[in-house]
């Protein structure tokens, strides 16, 4: 046996970004103008400064043995899709080096290589030579992909004219067919519906079987405890950790629950606010618990912010805005709209406290950032703070549905359904 | 399953002047193959005349300069029919423009499977180069279809064909890897290549005749490899004016020079590519 399937030394990636561009008056902004060609030629040649510098991994190393399946988890720009570039040997690193034993298969989009004008036919043999098959090898397992996907009848279409699904799944049969020994998959699973992703599933835990080995990356952290034994944590482009993926998950989990479910500020002059508002407290925590507390889907939540008001005839009421990862708002709720107490009469200065309080089986999955208005006499917003507090809904696994993917919509409520037989056929 | 695989992949930055990585582009010729063919077979679906485009875009450029050059403008053909004047310059300069021109575009054209998967790079300006070879072998057919038509002879000089072809493919395999090259950093090149095309054309004998450049300007003009390729051409196919003599052969060599450079400079580019584009 050779040690290992997989050896990644050191390995460092720099991307150079753009210099925080500097402000300028009119004429310097005519002249800079003028001048970005040339300072645009220039800068391809002078190594970059500081502050242009992104060190997209810094020093990771593991080690993956033969037919492992092996998880890469991190938040988003954390370096995991430059960790597969750099192993399906798309880009190079900047320092340090990896050893891959074998022949390298990358799942990293599907699809790739299609060419929407040609048929599927000879979209398969164009997608296996760019994934490196021979066209011996293609003709030997062509019937096995075609079954796998299951596109015999248009076979002869231009691929133009398939359904997403049916690309994805003919795009995805040639991809497994490749037979790697190190197969790198991103985030593949995102795509398709719940059969094919079970298929899919499937098909990578066939490929761990045969002795192959697998590097899985993945938001989806219920996928990740599914197909991984171990599995390696990535945070701003450093190893956060590595090991036994339910031990790792759960770390994951805590480090990211205690992001920022809470906030406090003792003083009001250093506090976020102006002269009509400063804030004291802000938390978000499972209703009758602690912000340090797991939140699940079946969670009911206690937003609570607690603040000074300054001025002395003020109607001041409070808004949090529900914004999901996709930077999509969920919904938006306002104190004034269903209020336990009584806030029709102006409030004297002091330290207020409101909740609001969210039912359970209401938000999707994922990370939700709150975003906090203070608005005055119901409409007119005088205090606004983005990205408030941040916390992450968990996907229990107690509802079904999709397992291995986030199900879409900004909220996932739970609703009441019948189904009943009204006639015959 | 358990013996130690022996191909072994290592990847770490390449410092310097990296190796052409050949082997490898072999290794990948079955790629090569498929991506010509979809350059060639893409283009023409769902277009009413198909693949017919190949053979009516020589007819139609030759009729074109026919009419303009050898009618209205007049140009002196050597004794030979102005169509078959053309149509013989217009086989390797038809190759040469296709072949630069979707050369140059290649690497930013197929930026969706660069950064997606990893393969030689040097396959798509080959394949871009390539693709030209299509276009060449449908004017060929049409060629010899007019000089059937004007009932001339085939000649034994037709056989020094390949060398000229040889040249031409190699002059732009250059011009395709340095522009390639250049366009991943600056698009400009996806701009310049069409005025730079336009203006060799003119200075490579395409609508006129070799034999009105001056004498004392014959030298440089004949380091132009595409003057010398065209001249051969005029003169393996119909035996008009001269064979192209020494300043071909060191424009030959330049040529040479030209796609071994380009090479390693699109190797050096290469590896960063994807975090330019």
């Amino acid at each position: 046996m050779s040690g290992f399937a997989l050896r990644v030394e050191d390995l460092s990636k720099r991307y150079r970004i753009g210099a925080p561009p500097k402000s300028a008056n009119g004429g310097q902004a005519v002249l800079g103008r003028l001048a970005a060609p040339f300072r645009y030629l220039a800068s391809t040649f002078r190594p970059p400064a500081e502050d242009e510098i992104l060190w997209a991994l810094r020093g990771v190393s593991f080690e993956v043995r033969p037919g492992e399946v092996i998880g890469v988890i991190g938040r988003n720009g954390a370096g995991k899709s430059t960790l597969l570039k750099i192993l399906s040997r798309i880009t190079e690193p900047t320092s340090g080096r990896a050893i891959i034993a074998g022949r390298v298969g990358s799942l990293l989009e599907v699809g790739t290589g299609f060419h929407p004008e040609l048929t599927g036919r000879e979209n398969i043999y164009l997608s296996g030579a760019v994934l490196g098959m021979r066209r011996t090898e293609i003709a030997r397992k062509f019937d096995e992909i075609v079954a796998f996907a299951e596109t015999e009848k248009f076979l002869d279409t231009p691929v133009k004219r398939y359904s997403s699904g049916m690309y994805v799944r003919l795009a995805f049969a040639v991809a497994a067919h490749l037979e790697p020994e190190v197969l790198l998959v991103d985030e593949v699973l995102a795509v398709g519906d719940a059969a094919f992703q079970q298929k899919c599933l499937g098909k990578m835990g066939n490929v761990a079987t045969q002795g192959r080995t697998v590097v899985f990356v993945s938001h989806n952290l219920v996928a990740v405890q599914g197909l991984c034994q171990r599995a390696i944590w990535l945070h701003n482009g450093r190893m956060a950790g590595c090991g036994e993926t339910a031990q790792l998950v759960s770390e994951y989990l805590s480090a990211a629950r205690h992001a920022n479910t809470a906030q406090m500020w003792p003083e009001p002059s250093a506090a976020p606010g102006n002269d009509k508002v400063r804030l004291h407290r802000l938390s978000v925590r499972p209703r009758g618990g602690t912000p340090a507390d797991p939140i699940t889907m079946e969670t009911p939540l206690a937003v609570e912010v607690e603040y000074w008001s300054l001025s002395a005839d003020a109607h001041l009421g409070i808004r949090w805005r529900f914004v999901t990862e996709q930077q999509a708002v969920a919904f938006t709720t306002a104190s004034s709209e269903l209020s336990l107490e009584n806030d029709s009469q102006p409030l004297p200065p002091g330290l207020y406290r409101s909740v609001c309080y969210v039912p359970s089986n209401l938000l999707n999955e994922g990370l939700h950032h709150l975003t906090l208005l203070v608005v005055r006499n119901a409409g007119q917003v005088i205090f606004r703070l983005d990205e408030a507090l941040t916390f992450d809904v968990l996907n229990s696994g107690a509802r079904p549905g999709f397992r291995y993917s986030r199900e879409q919509g900004a909220v996932r409520p739970l609703l009441d359904w019948t189904t009943q037989r009204v006639g015959d056929v | 399953m358990s013996s130690a695989p022996a191909n072994q992949v290592v990847i770490e930055p390449s410092r310097g002047w990296a190796s052409l990585g050949l082997k490898d582009v072999w290794e990948y010729r079955e790629l090569l193959v498929y991506l010509v063919a979809r350059e060639t077979q893409g283009v023409y679906r769902q277009t009413a005349l198909g693949l017919s485009w190949l053979f009516l875009r020589p007819v139609l450029n030759m009729l074109l300069l026919t009419f303009v050059f050898g009618r209205l403008v007049g140009v002196k053909s050597d004794d030979v029919p102005y169509p078959l004047f053309s149509l013989a310059a217009l086989l390797p300069w038809g190759f040469f423009s296709n072949a630069v021109l979707r050369g140059s575009r290649s690497l930013v054209d197929n930026m969706h499977l660069i950064s997606k998967v990893y393969f030689p790079r040097l396959v798509i300006p080959l394949a871009g180069a390539a693709s030209g070879l299509v276009d060449l072998a449908a004017a060929f057919v049409v060629f010899f279809t007019t000089l059937l038509l004007y009932r001339m002879p085939l000649r034994w000089e037709m056989l020094w064909l390949p060398l000229f072809m040889l040249v031409a493919l190699g002059f732009a395999l250059a011009a395709g890897l340095w522009l390639a090259t250049l366009s991943v950093k600056y698009r400009d090149v996806t701009f310049a290549v069409n005025f730079l095309l336009q203006a060799l054309m003119y200075m490579s004998p395409v609508i006129y005749s070799a034999s009105i450049v001056p004498p004392s300007l014959s030298f440089v003009y004949a380091l132009n490899p595409m003057s010398g390729v065209i001249q051969g051409f005029r003169w393996a196919l119909l035996g008009s004016g001269e064979a192209p003599g020494a300043a071909f052969a060191l424009a030959a060599g330049l040529v040479l020079v030209g796609i071994v450079s380009g090479a390693y400079v699109f190797r050096r580019t290469e590896r960063t590519v994807v975090d330019i584009i």
